[in-house]
Protein backbone atom coordinates (compact mmCIF):
# COMPACT_ATOMS: atom_id res chain seq x y z
CA UNK A 1 0.00 0.00 0.00
CA UNK A 2 2.51 2.35 1.19
CA UNK A 3 5.15 1.32 -1.88
CA UNK A 4 2.10 2.14 -4.56
CA UNK A 5 0.86 5.38 -3.83
CA UNK A 6 4.79 6.60 -2.82
CA UNK A 7 5.06 7.89 -6.45
CA UNK A 8 1.93 9.17 -6.93
CA UNK A 9 2.49 11.54 -3.89
CA UNK A 10 5.76 12.29 -4.97
CA UNK A 11 4.45 13.39 -8.50
CA UNK A 12 1.96 15.72 -7.07
CA UNK A 13 4.37 18.08 -5.22
CA UNK A 14 6.22 17.88 -8.68
CA UNK A 15 6.50 21.18 -9.95
CA UNK A 16 4.62 21.10 -13.20
CA UNK A 17 7.53 22.08 -15.32
CA UNK A 18 9.07 18.23 -14.72
CA UNK A 19 5.53 16.75 -14.62
CA UNK A 20 5.32 18.10 -18.46
CA UNK A 21 8.99 16.65 -19.19
CA UNK A 22 7.69 13.08 -17.65
CA UNK A 23 4.69 13.17 -19.65
CA UNK A 24 7.04 14.14 -22.69
CA UNK A 25 9.08 11.48 -22.18
CA UNK A 26 6.61 8.93 -22.79
CA UNK A 27 6.49 7.45 -26.17
CA UNK A 28 2.26 7.15 -26.00
CA UNK A 29 2.31 10.92 -25.53
CA UNK A 30 5.41 12.49 -27.71
CA UNK A 31 4.86 10.66 -30.40
CA UNK A 32 1.48 11.73 -31.61
CA UNK A 33 2.63 15.12 -30.43
CA UNK A 34 5.50 15.19 -32.85
CA UNK A 35 3.49 13.53 -35.44
CA UNK A 36 0.78 16.13 -35.17
CA UNK A 37 1.74 19.00 -37.04
CA UNK A 38 2.67 16.93 -40.27
CA UNK A 39 -0.38 15.54 -39.41
CA UNK A 40 -2.44 18.56 -39.62
CA UNK A 41 -0.79 19.99 -42.33
CA UNK A 42 -1.53 16.95 -44.67
CA UNK A 43 -5.19 16.77 -43.58
CA UNK A 44 -5.69 20.60 -44.24
CA UNK A 45 -3.45 20.95 -47.27
CA UNK A 46 -3.90 17.63 -49.17
CA UNK A 47 -6.90 15.63 -48.02
CA UNK A 48 -8.94 18.50 -47.58
CA UNK A 49 -8.12 19.68 -51.36
CA UNK A 50 -8.52 16.24 -52.64
CA UNK A 51 -11.88 15.33 -51.25
CA UNK A 52 -12.86 19.09 -52.63
CA UNK A 53 -11.47 18.24 -56.03
CA UNK A 54 -13.58 15.37 -56.32
CA UNK A 55 -16.47 17.35 -55.07
CA UNK A 56 -15.65 19.95 -58.31
CA UNK A 57 -15.45 17.16 -60.44
CA UNK A 58 -18.80 15.73 -59.52
CA UNK A 59 -20.20 19.31 -59.72
CA UNK A 60 -20.76 22.33 -62.38
CA UNK A 61 -18.53 24.10 -60.42
CA UNK A 62 -17.54 27.69 -62.31
CA UNK A 63 -15.28 30.56 -61.18
CA UNK A 64 -16.99 32.75 -59.46
CA UNK A 65 -20.50 31.19 -59.35
CA UNK A 66 -22.51 28.82 -56.90
CA UNK A 67 -22.34 24.85 -58.17
CA UNK A 68 -24.57 22.06 -58.19
CA UNK A 69 -23.83 18.38 -57.88
CA UNK A 70 -24.25 17.07 -61.34
CA UNK A 71 -23.25 13.50 -60.94
CA UNK A 72 -20.17 12.09 -63.04
CA UNK A 73 -21.48 14.39 -65.72
CA UNK A 74 -18.01 16.01 -66.08
CA UNK A 75 -16.56 12.73 -66.53
CA UNK A 76 -18.73 11.10 -69.45
CA UNK A 77 -18.37 14.58 -71.24
CA UNK A 78 -15.23 15.17 -70.96
CA UNK A 79 -14.69 11.37 -72.18
CA UNK A 80 -16.35 12.15 -75.30
CA UNK A 81 -14.37 15.06 -76.31
CA UNK A 82 -11.72 15.02 -79.07
CA UNK A 83 -9.28 17.30 -77.31
CA UNK A 84 -10.05 14.95 -74.15
CA UNK A 85 -8.84 11.60 -75.81
CA UNK A 86 -5.75 13.48 -77.59
CA UNK A 87 -5.02 14.75 -74.09
CA UNK A 88 -5.71 10.59 -72.97
CA UNK A 89 -3.52 9.26 -75.99
CA UNK A 90 -0.74 12.29 -75.49
CA UNK A 91 -0.19 11.26 -71.99
CA UNK A 92 0.73 7.25 -72.68
CA UNK A 93 2.90 8.54 -75.80
CA UNK A 94 4.33 10.90 -74.04
CA UNK A 95 5.08 8.79 -70.85
CA UNK A 96 5.89 5.68 -72.13
CA UNK A 97 8.84 6.79 -74.68
CA UNK A 98 10.13 9.21 -72.66
CA UNK A 99 10.59 5.83 -69.76
CA UNK A 100 12.19 4.10 -72.36
CA UNK A 101 14.75 6.14 -73.36
CA UNK A 102 15.36 6.90 -69.52
CA UNK A 103 15.60 3.92 -68.03
CA UNK A 104 18.14 2.46 -71.29
CA UNK A 105 20.27 5.37 -71.78
CA UNK A 106 20.05 5.63 -67.81
CA UNK A 107 21.56 1.97 -67.65
CA UNK A 108 23.98 2.53 -70.45
CA UNK A 109 25.04 5.55 -68.61
CA UNK A 110 25.13 4.43 -65.05
CA UNK A 111 27.52 1.63 -66.66
CA UNK A 112 30.10 3.97 -68.04
CA UNK A 113 29.72 6.09 -64.67
CA UNK A 114 30.26 2.87 -63.07
CA UNK A 115 34.03 2.13 -65.00
CA UNK A 116 37.52 3.91 -63.88
CA UNK A 117 37.38 7.52 -65.39
CA UNK A 118 38.98 10.75 -64.59
CA UNK A 119 37.32 13.73 -63.43
CA UNK A 120 34.91 11.01 -61.62
CA UNK A 121 33.52 14.30 -59.85
CA UNK A 122 32.89 16.83 -62.64
CA UNK A 123 31.57 14.46 -64.56
CA UNK A 124 28.81 13.50 -62.37
CA UNK A 125 28.30 17.04 -61.79
CA UNK A 126 27.89 17.61 -65.12
CA UNK A 127 25.76 14.34 -65.54
CA UNK A 128 23.22 15.76 -62.42
CA UNK A 129 22.82 19.57 -63.77
CA UNK A 130 19.62 19.41 -65.49
CA UNK A 131 17.82 17.80 -62.60
CA UNK A 132 19.10 20.84 -60.45
CA UNK A 133 18.27 23.91 -62.38
CA UNK A 134 14.73 25.30 -62.25
CA UNK A 135 12.74 23.43 -64.67
CA UNK A 136 11.07 26.64 -65.54
CA UNK A 137 13.92 28.59 -66.73
CA UNK A 138 16.21 25.95 -68.68
CA UNK A 139 12.64 24.74 -70.31
CA UNK A 140 12.95 28.65 -70.95
CA UNK A 141 16.60 27.96 -73.09
CA UNK A 142 14.99 24.65 -74.72
CA UNK A 143 12.43 26.83 -76.51
CA UNK A 144 15.26 29.03 -77.70
CA UNK A 145 16.62 26.20 -78.82
CA UNK A 146 13.53 24.95 -80.70
CA UNK A 147 12.48 28.60 -81.84
CA UNK A 148 11.05 28.34 -85.48
CA UNK A 149 13.72 31.38 -86.93
CA UNK A 150 16.85 31.11 -84.68
CA UNK A 151 17.27 27.31 -83.55
CA UNK A 152 20.34 25.95 -83.24
CA UNK A 153 18.86 22.60 -83.34
CA UNK A 154 17.71 22.84 -87.14
CA UNK A 155 21.58 25.07 -87.71
CA UNK A 156 23.18 22.29 -86.34
CA UNK A 157 21.01 19.59 -88.20
CA UNK A 158 21.65 21.58 -91.42
CA UNK A 159 25.14 22.06 -91.22
CA UNK A 160 25.74 17.93 -90.27
CA UNK A 161 23.32 17.28 -93.12
CA UNK A 162 20.85 15.71 -91.48
CA UNK A 163 18.03 18.04 -91.83
CA UNK A 164 17.11 19.96 -95.12
CA UNK A 165 16.76 23.76 -95.04
CA UNK A 166 14.76 25.10 -93.07
CA UNK A 167 14.35 22.03 -90.85
CA UNK A 168 11.34 21.06 -88.98
CA UNK A 169 9.97 23.88 -87.39
CA UNK A 170 10.16 21.47 -83.90
CA UNK A 171 6.78 23.82 -81.53
CA UNK A 172 4.56 24.42 -84.46
CA UNK A 173 4.12 20.96 -85.97
CA UNK A 174 2.30 17.74 -84.19
CA UNK A 175 4.75 15.14 -84.42
CA UNK A 176 7.98 16.99 -83.72
CA UNK A 177 6.41 18.75 -80.85
CA UNK A 178 5.74 15.64 -79.12
CA UNK A 179 9.32 14.17 -79.75
CA UNK A 180 10.34 17.72 -78.55
CA UNK A 181 8.90 17.98 -75.09
CA UNK A 182 9.22 14.12 -74.91
CA UNK A 183 13.29 15.40 -75.60
CA UNK A 184 13.76 17.79 -72.79
CA UNK A 185 11.46 15.22 -70.55
CA UNK A 186 14.03 13.28 -71.31
CA UNK A 187 17.11 15.07 -70.33
CA UNK A 188 15.57 16.62 -67.45
CA UNK A 189 14.81 13.01 -65.71
CA UNK A 190 17.71 11.10 -66.57
CA UNK A 191 20.17 12.03 -63.72
CA UNK A 192 17.77 10.72 -61.40
CA UNK A 193 18.14 7.35 -63.45
CA UNK A 194 21.99 7.27 -63.96
CA UNK A 195 22.43 8.34 -60.40
CA UNK A 196 20.09 5.54 -58.50
CA UNK A 197 20.68 3.03 -61.19
CA UNK A 198 24.37 3.89 -60.53
CA UNK A 199 24.00 3.15 -56.22
CA UNK A 200 22.28 0.16 -57.49
CA UNK A 201 25.31 -0.73 -59.57
CA UNK A 202 27.51 -0.31 -57.10
CA UNK A 203 25.82 -2.12 -54.01
CA UNK A 204 26.55 -5.53 -56.39
CA UNK A 205 29.08 -7.41 -54.68
CA UNK A 206 31.97 -8.06 -56.08
CA UNK A 207 32.33 -12.10 -56.03
CA UNK A 208 28.91 -12.40 -58.68
CA UNK A 209 31.35 -11.06 -61.02
CA UNK A 210 34.21 -13.13 -60.13
CA UNK A 211 32.11 -16.13 -60.01
CA UNK A 212 31.02 -15.88 -63.17
CA UNK A 213 33.29 -14.63 -64.80
CA UNK A 214 35.29 -17.86 -63.69
CA UNK A 215 32.43 -20.05 -65.22
CA UNK A 216 33.67 -18.53 -68.42
CA UNK A 217 30.85 -15.63 -69.20
CA UNK A 218 31.85 -12.73 -71.00
CA UNK A 219 30.61 -8.92 -71.02
CA UNK A 220 27.31 -9.59 -72.30
CA UNK A 221 26.39 -12.30 -70.31
CA UNK A 222 28.08 -10.63 -67.24
CA UNK A 223 25.23 -7.90 -68.01
CA UNK A 224 22.64 -10.60 -68.51
CA UNK A 225 22.58 -12.21 -65.39
CA UNK A 226 24.62 -10.83 -63.06
CA UNK A 227 23.86 -6.49 -63.71
CA UNK A 228 20.22 -6.87 -64.38
CA UNK A 229 18.85 -9.41 -62.09
CA UNK A 230 20.39 -7.82 -59.21
CA UNK A 231 19.25 -4.29 -60.61
CA UNK A 232 15.57 -5.74 -60.46
CA UNK A 233 14.51 -3.77 -57.39
CA UNK A 234 16.14 -0.72 -58.15
CA UNK A 235 14.72 -0.37 -61.50
CA UNK A 236 11.50 -1.06 -60.74
CA UNK A 237 11.12 1.61 -58.53
CA UNK A 238 12.86 3.97 -60.69
CA UNK A 239 10.14 3.32 -62.83
CA UNK A 240 7.24 3.40 -60.76
CA UNK A 241 8.09 6.91 -59.34
CA UNK A 242 9.05 8.24 -63.31
CA UNK A 243 5.82 7.53 -64.09
CA UNK A 244 3.93 8.87 -61.29
CA UNK A 245 6.49 12.52 -62.56
CA UNK A 246 6.18 12.29 -66.00
CA UNK A 247 2.40 11.12 -66.43
CA UNK A 248 1.61 14.36 -64.01
CA UNK A 249 4.33 16.79 -65.92
CA UNK A 250 3.23 20.12 -66.49
CA UNK A 251 6.16 22.96 -66.57
CA UNK A 252 7.80 21.41 -70.00
CA UNK A 253 4.35 21.46 -72.12
CA UNK A 254 2.97 24.10 -70.71
CA UNK A 255 6.37 26.03 -71.55
CA UNK A 256 6.99 24.56 -74.61
CA UNK A 257 3.94 24.20 -76.52
CA UNK A 258 1.19 25.42 -74.37
CA UNK A 259 -0.32 22.39 -75.39
CA UNK A 260 -0.69 22.96 -78.96
CA UNK A 261 -0.76 22.86 -82.19
CA UNK A 262 -4.07 21.39 -81.75
CA UNK A 263 -3.97 19.66 -78.38
CA UNK A 264 -1.02 17.33 -79.78
CA UNK A 265 0.69 17.47 -76.85
CA UNK A 266 -1.48 18.42 -74.19
CA UNK A 267 -0.97 16.11 -70.94
CA UNK A 268 -3.63 16.24 -68.05
CA UNK A 269 -2.39 18.80 -66.07
CA UNK A 270 -1.52 21.55 -69.02
CA UNK A 271 -5.46 20.62 -70.02
CA UNK A 272 -6.72 20.72 -66.64
CA UNK A 273 -5.00 24.28 -66.02
CA UNK A 274 -6.39 25.08 -69.49
CA UNK A 275 -9.96 24.29 -68.83
CA UNK A 276 -10.11 24.76 -64.64
CA UNK A 277 -8.43 28.25 -65.07
CA UNK A 278 -7.97 29.81 -68.10
CA UNK A 279 -11.57 29.02 -69.06
CA UNK A 280 -12.95 29.08 -65.31
CA UNK A 281 -15.10 25.56 -65.74
CA UNK A 282 -13.45 24.17 -62.15
CA UNK A 283 -15.57 20.88 -62.27
CA UNK A 284 -14.15 20.25 -65.80
CA UNK A 285 -10.77 21.06 -64.90
CA UNK A 286 -10.96 18.95 -61.59
CA UNK A 287 -12.25 16.08 -63.10
CA UNK A 288 -9.14 15.98 -65.74
CA UNK A 289 -7.06 16.32 -63.25
CA UNK A 290 -8.49 13.26 -61.47
CA UNK A 291 -8.02 11.21 -64.23
CA UNK A 292 -4.80 10.43 -63.35
CA UNK A 293 -6.09 9.66 -60.05
CA UNK A 294 -6.05 5.21 -60.87
CA UNK A 295 -2.81 5.11 -62.25
CA UNK A 296 -1.37 7.41 -59.01
CA UNK A 297 -3.45 4.70 -56.56
CA UNK A 298 -2.14 1.89 -58.53
CA UNK A 299 1.64 3.09 -58.56
CA UNK A 300 1.01 3.98 -54.83
CA UNK A 301 0.29 0.26 -54.30
CA UNK A 302 2.73 -1.08 -56.12
CA UNK A 303 5.43 1.31 -54.55
CA UNK A 304 4.08 0.09 -51.07
CA UNK A 305 4.38 -3.51 -51.73
CA UNK A 306 7.74 -3.01 -53.05
CA UNK A 307 9.15 -1.07 -50.18
CA UNK A 308 7.51 -3.64 -47.87
CA UNK A 309 9.07 -6.84 -49.72
CA UNK A 310 12.88 -4.71 -49.33
CA UNK A 311 11.73 -4.11 -45.89
CA UNK A 312 11.55 -8.31 -45.17
CA UNK B 1 47.90 1.00 -65.82
CA UNK B 2 48.90 -1.39 -68.31
CA UNK B 3 48.13 -0.24 -72.19
CA UNK B 4 44.65 -2.44 -72.41
CA UNK B 5 43.55 -0.64 -69.44
CA UNK B 6 44.69 2.74 -70.67
CA UNK B 7 42.73 2.57 -73.80
CA UNK B 8 39.22 1.24 -72.39
CA UNK B 9 39.92 4.14 -70.02
CA UNK B 10 40.22 6.57 -73.11
CA UNK B 11 37.29 4.38 -74.89
CA UNK B 12 34.85 5.57 -71.81
CA UNK B 13 35.81 8.61 -71.77
CA UNK B 14 34.62 8.86 -75.91
CA UNK B 15 31.42 6.96 -75.08
CA UNK B 16 30.55 9.71 -72.34
CA UNK B 17 31.18 12.70 -75.01
CA UNK B 18 27.41 12.26 -76.10
CA UNK B 19 25.75 12.21 -73.27
CA UNK B 20 27.43 14.66 -71.42
CA UNK B 21 26.95 17.13 -74.56
CA UNK B 22 23.31 16.34 -74.27
CA UNK B 23 23.34 17.37 -70.50
CA UNK B 24 25.15 20.45 -70.32
CA UNK B 25 24.85 21.89 -73.96
CA UNK B 26 21.71 23.92 -72.71
CA UNK B 27 23.37 25.72 -70.61
CA UNK B 28 26.21 26.88 -72.57
CA UNK B 29 23.69 27.91 -74.90
CA UNK B 30 21.85 29.85 -72.51
CA UNK B 31 24.33 31.82 -71.44
CA UNK B 32 26.00 32.53 -74.36
CA UNK B 33 22.76 33.60 -75.94
CA UNK B 34 22.86 35.84 -72.97
CA UNK B 35 26.02 37.31 -73.65
CA UNK B 36 25.53 38.43 -77.48
CA UNK B 37 24.46 41.82 -78.99
CA UNK B 38 20.83 41.70 -80.44
CA UNK B 39 22.20 42.04 -83.81
CA UNK B 40 24.14 39.02 -83.32
CA UNK B 41 21.33 37.17 -82.03
CA UNK B 42 18.84 37.73 -84.80
CA UNK B 43 21.04 37.27 -87.73
CA UNK B 44 20.06 34.59 -89.12
CA UNK B 45 23.72 34.07 -91.05
CA UNK B 46 25.97 33.77 -87.92
CA UNK B 47 26.89 30.99 -86.28
CA UNK B 48 24.57 30.40 -83.18
CA UNK B 49 27.27 28.31 -81.14
CA UNK B 50 30.02 31.30 -80.74
CA UNK B 51 29.83 34.64 -80.17
CA UNK B 52 31.85 36.65 -83.05
CA UNK B 53 30.65 39.93 -82.34
CA UNK B 54 31.34 40.98 -79.11
CA UNK B 55 30.31 40.15 -75.33
CA UNK B 56 27.60 42.55 -74.31
CA UNK B 57 26.54 42.91 -70.85
CA UNK B 58 23.48 44.89 -71.90
CA UNK B 59 20.60 41.94 -71.31
CA UNK B 60 21.67 41.86 -68.13
CA UNK B 61 21.64 45.08 -67.43
CA UNK B 62 18.55 45.90 -68.98
CA UNK B 63 17.24 42.71 -66.41
CA UNK B 64 18.30 44.34 -63.74
CA UNK B 65 16.86 47.96 -64.17
CA UNK B 66 14.24 47.63 -66.64
CA UNK B 67 12.05 44.88 -64.91
CA UNK B 68 11.34 43.43 -60.87
CA UNK B 69 13.74 40.90 -61.31
CA UNK B 70 15.56 42.03 -57.92
CA UNK B 71 12.23 42.02 -56.30
CA UNK B 72 10.93 38.45 -57.45
CA UNK B 73 14.25 36.65 -56.98
CA UNK B 74 13.96 38.38 -53.40
CA UNK B 75 10.70 36.74 -53.22
CA UNK B 76 11.64 33.47 -54.13
CA UNK B 77 14.96 33.51 -51.37
CA UNK B 78 11.67 34.75 -48.80
CA UNK B 79 9.67 32.36 -49.78
CA UNK B 80 12.28 29.17 -50.32
CA UNK B 81 13.72 30.00 -46.88
CA UNK B 82 10.93 29.83 -45.15
CA UNK B 83 9.22 27.26 -46.74
CA UNK B 84 12.55 25.54 -45.86
CA UNK B 85 12.93 26.09 -42.36
CA UNK B 86 9.42 25.45 -41.75
CA UNK B 87 9.16 21.76 -43.28
CA UNK B 88 12.28 20.92 -41.70
CA UNK B 89 11.51 21.45 -37.95
CA UNK B 90 7.98 19.58 -39.38
CA UNK B 91 9.70 17.07 -40.69
CA UNK B 92 12.34 16.13 -38.04
CA UNK B 93 9.95 16.13 -35.08
CA UNK B 94 7.82 13.70 -37.92
CA UNK B 95 10.37 11.19 -38.69
CA UNK B 96 11.61 11.29 -35.50
CA UNK B 97 8.62 10.33 -34.22
CA UNK B 98 8.05 7.70 -36.92
CA UNK B 99 11.52 6.17 -36.87
CA UNK B 100 12.22 6.08 -33.11
CA UNK B 101 8.64 5.55 -31.23
CA UNK B 102 5.86 3.05 -30.30
CA UNK B 103 2.41 4.52 -30.22
CA UNK B 104 -1.04 4.30 -31.55
CA UNK B 105 -1.39 3.59 -35.62
CA UNK B 106 2.61 4.57 -35.87
CA UNK B 107 2.56 1.99 -38.87
CA UNK B 108 -0.71 4.00 -40.86
CA UNK B 109 0.76 7.87 -40.06
CA UNK B 110 4.40 6.25 -41.75
CA UNK B 111 1.87 4.99 -44.87
CA UNK B 112 0.25 8.01 -45.11
CA UNK B 113 3.30 10.01 -45.40
CA UNK B 114 4.51 7.56 -48.11
CA UNK B 115 1.67 8.43 -50.34
CA UNK B 116 1.42 12.56 -49.69
CA UNK B 117 5.06 12.39 -51.02
CA UNK B 118 3.87 10.49 -54.24
CA UNK B 119 0.86 12.73 -54.90
CA UNK B 120 1.98 15.76 -57.56
CA UNK B 121 1.50 19.10 -57.54
CA UNK B 122 -0.53 19.17 -60.56
CA UNK B 123 -3.15 16.93 -59.11
CA UNK B 124 -4.11 19.38 -56.45
CA UNK B 125 -3.14 23.07 -57.61
CA UNK B 126 -7.13 23.64 -58.64
CA UNK B 127 -8.83 23.00 -55.31
CA UNK B 128 -5.75 24.60 -53.45
CA UNK B 129 -6.26 27.74 -55.23
CA UNK B 130 -9.36 28.08 -53.46
CA UNK B 131 -8.03 27.30 -50.15
CA UNK B 132 -5.64 29.81 -50.47
CA UNK B 133 -8.41 32.28 -51.45
CA UNK B 134 -10.15 31.16 -48.12
CA UNK B 135 -7.30 31.37 -46.18
CA UNK B 136 -6.98 35.45 -47.58
CA UNK B 137 -3.89 34.86 -49.49
CA UNK B 138 -4.89 35.49 -52.74
CA UNK B 139 -2.14 36.67 -54.74
CA UNK B 140 0.24 36.77 -52.18
CA UNK B 141 3.43 34.89 -51.59
CA UNK B 142 2.49 33.93 -48.24
CA UNK B 143 0.65 31.46 -50.19
CA UNK B 144 3.76 29.44 -51.46
CA UNK B 145 5.08 30.11 -47.71
CA UNK B 146 1.76 27.71 -46.48
CA UNK B 147 1.64 25.49 -49.57
CA UNK B 148 5.32 24.62 -50.31
CA UNK B 149 5.50 22.61 -47.15
CA UNK B 150 2.95 19.84 -48.70
CA UNK B 151 5.63 18.59 -50.42
CA UNK B 152 8.47 18.76 -48.76
CA UNK B 153 6.97 17.75 -45.29
CA UNK B 154 6.26 14.75 -46.73
CA UNK B 155 9.65 14.53 -48.60
CA UNK B 156 12.27 15.58 -45.23
CA UNK B 157 10.29 12.96 -43.22
CA UNK B 158 11.07 10.06 -45.42
CA UNK B 159 14.55 11.02 -46.16
CA UNK B 160 15.05 11.72 -42.54
CA UNK B 161 13.16 8.38 -41.18
CA UNK B 162 16.22 7.05 -43.03
CA UNK B 163 19.01 8.62 -41.14
CA UNK B 164 17.40 8.58 -37.76
CA UNK B 165 16.78 4.46 -38.01
CA UNK B 166 20.68 4.35 -38.71
CA UNK B 167 21.14 5.92 -34.92
CA UNK B 168 21.68 2.79 -32.98
CA UNK B 169 19.19 2.93 -30.03
CA UNK B 170 21.66 2.04 -27.48
CA UNK B 171 22.75 6.10 -27.55
CA UNK B 172 19.80 7.35 -26.86
CA UNK B 173 19.13 4.91 -23.86
CA UNK B 174 22.23 5.56 -22.89
CA UNK B 175 21.66 9.00 -22.52
CA UNK B 176 18.32 8.24 -20.75
CA UNK B 177 19.36 6.05 -18.54
CA UNK B 178 21.92 9.10 -17.43
CA UNK B 179 19.30 11.18 -16.74
CA UNK B 180 18.45 13.17 -19.58
CA UNK B 181 15.34 13.40 -20.81
CA UNK B 182 13.67 11.99 -24.12
CA UNK B 183 13.97 15.33 -25.76
CA UNK B 184 17.38 16.25 -24.54
CA UNK B 185 18.55 12.42 -26.00
CA UNK B 186 17.02 13.89 -29.12
CA UNK B 187 18.43 17.58 -29.22
CA UNK B 188 22.39 16.59 -27.61
CA UNK B 189 22.31 13.01 -29.29
CA UNK B 190 20.79 12.24 -32.25
CA UNK B 191 20.02 15.25 -33.81
CA UNK B 192 23.93 15.76 -34.02
CA UNK B 193 24.54 12.67 -35.41
CA UNK B 194 21.95 12.96 -38.23
CA UNK B 195 23.19 16.40 -39.00
CA UNK B 196 24.63 15.30 -42.70
CA UNK B 197 20.57 14.26 -42.82
CA UNK B 198 19.54 17.73 -42.18
CA UNK B 199 21.80 19.46 -44.17
CA UNK B 200 20.39 16.67 -47.44
CA UNK B 201 16.96 17.42 -46.32
CA UNK B 202 17.47 21.30 -45.80
CA UNK B 203 19.17 21.41 -49.19
CA UNK B 204 16.76 19.44 -50.95
CA UNK B 205 13.80 21.42 -49.55
CA UNK B 206 15.75 24.86 -51.10
CA UNK B 207 16.26 23.45 -54.16
CA UNK B 208 12.59 21.99 -54.36
CA UNK B 209 10.80 24.99 -53.37
CA UNK B 210 13.56 27.47 -55.60
CA UNK B 211 12.12 25.41 -58.86
CA UNK B 212 8.68 24.95 -57.92
CA UNK B 213 6.72 26.60 -60.62
CA UNK B 214 2.93 25.47 -60.85
CA UNK B 215 1.81 26.43 -57.49
CA UNK B 216 4.03 29.85 -57.87
CA UNK B 217 2.15 29.78 -61.02
CA UNK B 218 -1.06 29.50 -60.09
CA UNK B 219 -1.82 31.51 -56.27
CA UNK B 220 0.61 34.51 -57.48
CA UNK B 221 0.20 36.90 -60.14
CA UNK B 222 1.28 40.48 -59.34
CA UNK B 223 4.68 41.30 -60.54
CA UNK B 224 5.40 42.16 -56.28
CA UNK B 225 4.63 39.01 -55.38
CA UNK B 226 5.61 36.44 -58.08
CA UNK B 227 8.98 34.03 -57.72
CA UNK B 228 11.76 34.27 -60.04
CA UNK B 229 10.81 31.28 -62.12
CA UNK B 230 7.14 32.75 -62.75
CA UNK B 231 8.50 36.06 -63.02
CA UNK B 232 11.49 35.83 -66.02
CA UNK B 233 8.85 32.87 -67.98
CA UNK B 234 5.88 35.65 -67.55
CA UNK B 235 6.54 39.59 -67.41
CA UNK B 236 9.24 39.19 -69.76
CA UNK B 237 7.09 37.91 -72.53
CA UNK B 238 4.99 40.75 -73.88
CA UNK B 239 2.11 39.38 -75.93
CA UNK B 240 4.12 37.20 -78.31
CA UNK B 241 7.13 39.17 -78.06
CA UNK B 242 10.45 37.78 -76.92
CA UNK B 243 13.39 39.75 -75.62
CA UNK B 244 15.56 36.47 -75.80
CA UNK B 245 18.55 37.91 -74.76
CA UNK B 246 16.76 38.72 -71.41
CA UNK B 247 15.22 36.15 -71.06
CA UNK B 248 18.64 33.77 -71.12
CA UNK B 249 20.10 36.51 -68.89
CA UNK B 250 17.24 36.04 -66.47
CA UNK B 251 17.21 32.00 -66.79
CA UNK B 252 20.74 32.25 -65.86
CA UNK B 253 20.33 34.37 -63.17
CA UNK B 254 17.62 32.76 -62.03
CA UNK B 255 19.28 29.44 -61.61
CA UNK B 256 23.04 30.76 -59.85
CA UNK B 257 21.80 30.40 -56.10
CA UNK B 258 20.99 26.64 -57.01
CA UNK B 259 23.92 26.14 -58.82
CA UNK B 260 26.05 27.48 -55.87
CA UNK B 261 24.69 25.29 -53.40
CA UNK B 262 25.38 22.90 -56.18
CA UNK B 263 28.96 22.92 -56.41
CA UNK B 264 29.58 23.29 -52.77
CA UNK B 265 27.49 20.27 -51.60
CA UNK B 266 27.05 17.87 -54.99
CA UNK B 267 27.75 14.46 -52.71
CA UNK B 268 24.70 15.41 -50.55
CA UNK B 269 22.96 16.20 -54.05
CA UNK B 270 23.89 12.71 -54.96
CA UNK B 271 22.79 10.87 -51.51
CA UNK B 272 19.94 12.72 -51.24
CA UNK B 273 18.78 11.43 -54.71
CA UNK B 274 19.40 7.95 -54.35
CA UNK B 275 17.67 8.01 -50.78
CA UNK B 276 14.72 9.68 -52.37
CA UNK B 277 14.11 6.71 -53.91
CA UNK B 278 15.62 3.72 -52.58
CA UNK B 279 15.91 3.66 -48.97
CA UNK B 280 18.81 3.26 -46.88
Amino acid sequence: MAISTFPVAAHARLPWRTRVSELLDRETILGPLFVSPAFILILLLVAYPFCMAVYFSLSNAFIGRPSHLVGIKNYINLWQSDAFRQTFQNAFVFTGTAIAFKLVMGISLALLLNQQLWFKRLIRGMVLLPWVIPTALSVLGWSWMFNSLYSVVNWTGIALGIFDPPGPNWLGQRYYAMTAVVVVNIWRGLPFFVITILAGLVSIPKELYEAAEADGAGTWARFWYVTLPMLKGVLGIVVLFSTIFTFSDFNIVYQLTHGGPINSTHLFATLSRQVGLESGRIGEGAAISLYLFPLLAFVVYAQLRFVRKQDN
Amino acid sequence: MSRRAFWRRVLNHVLLVPFLLFAVFPFYHMTLTSLKTDRELYDRQAVPLLIRQGVTLEHYVKLLTESEFLTWTKNSLVVTLLATVVSLVIGTMAAYALSRLKFFAVGSFGTGIFVTYLVPTSLLFLPLAQVVNWLGLADSKWALVVTYPTFLVPFCTWLLMGYFRTVPKEVEECAMVDGATRIQALWRIILPIAIPGLVCAALFAFTLSWNEFIYALTFTSSSDQITASVGVTSELIRGDIYYWGQLMAGAVLGSVPIVILYVFFLDYYVSGLTAGAVKS
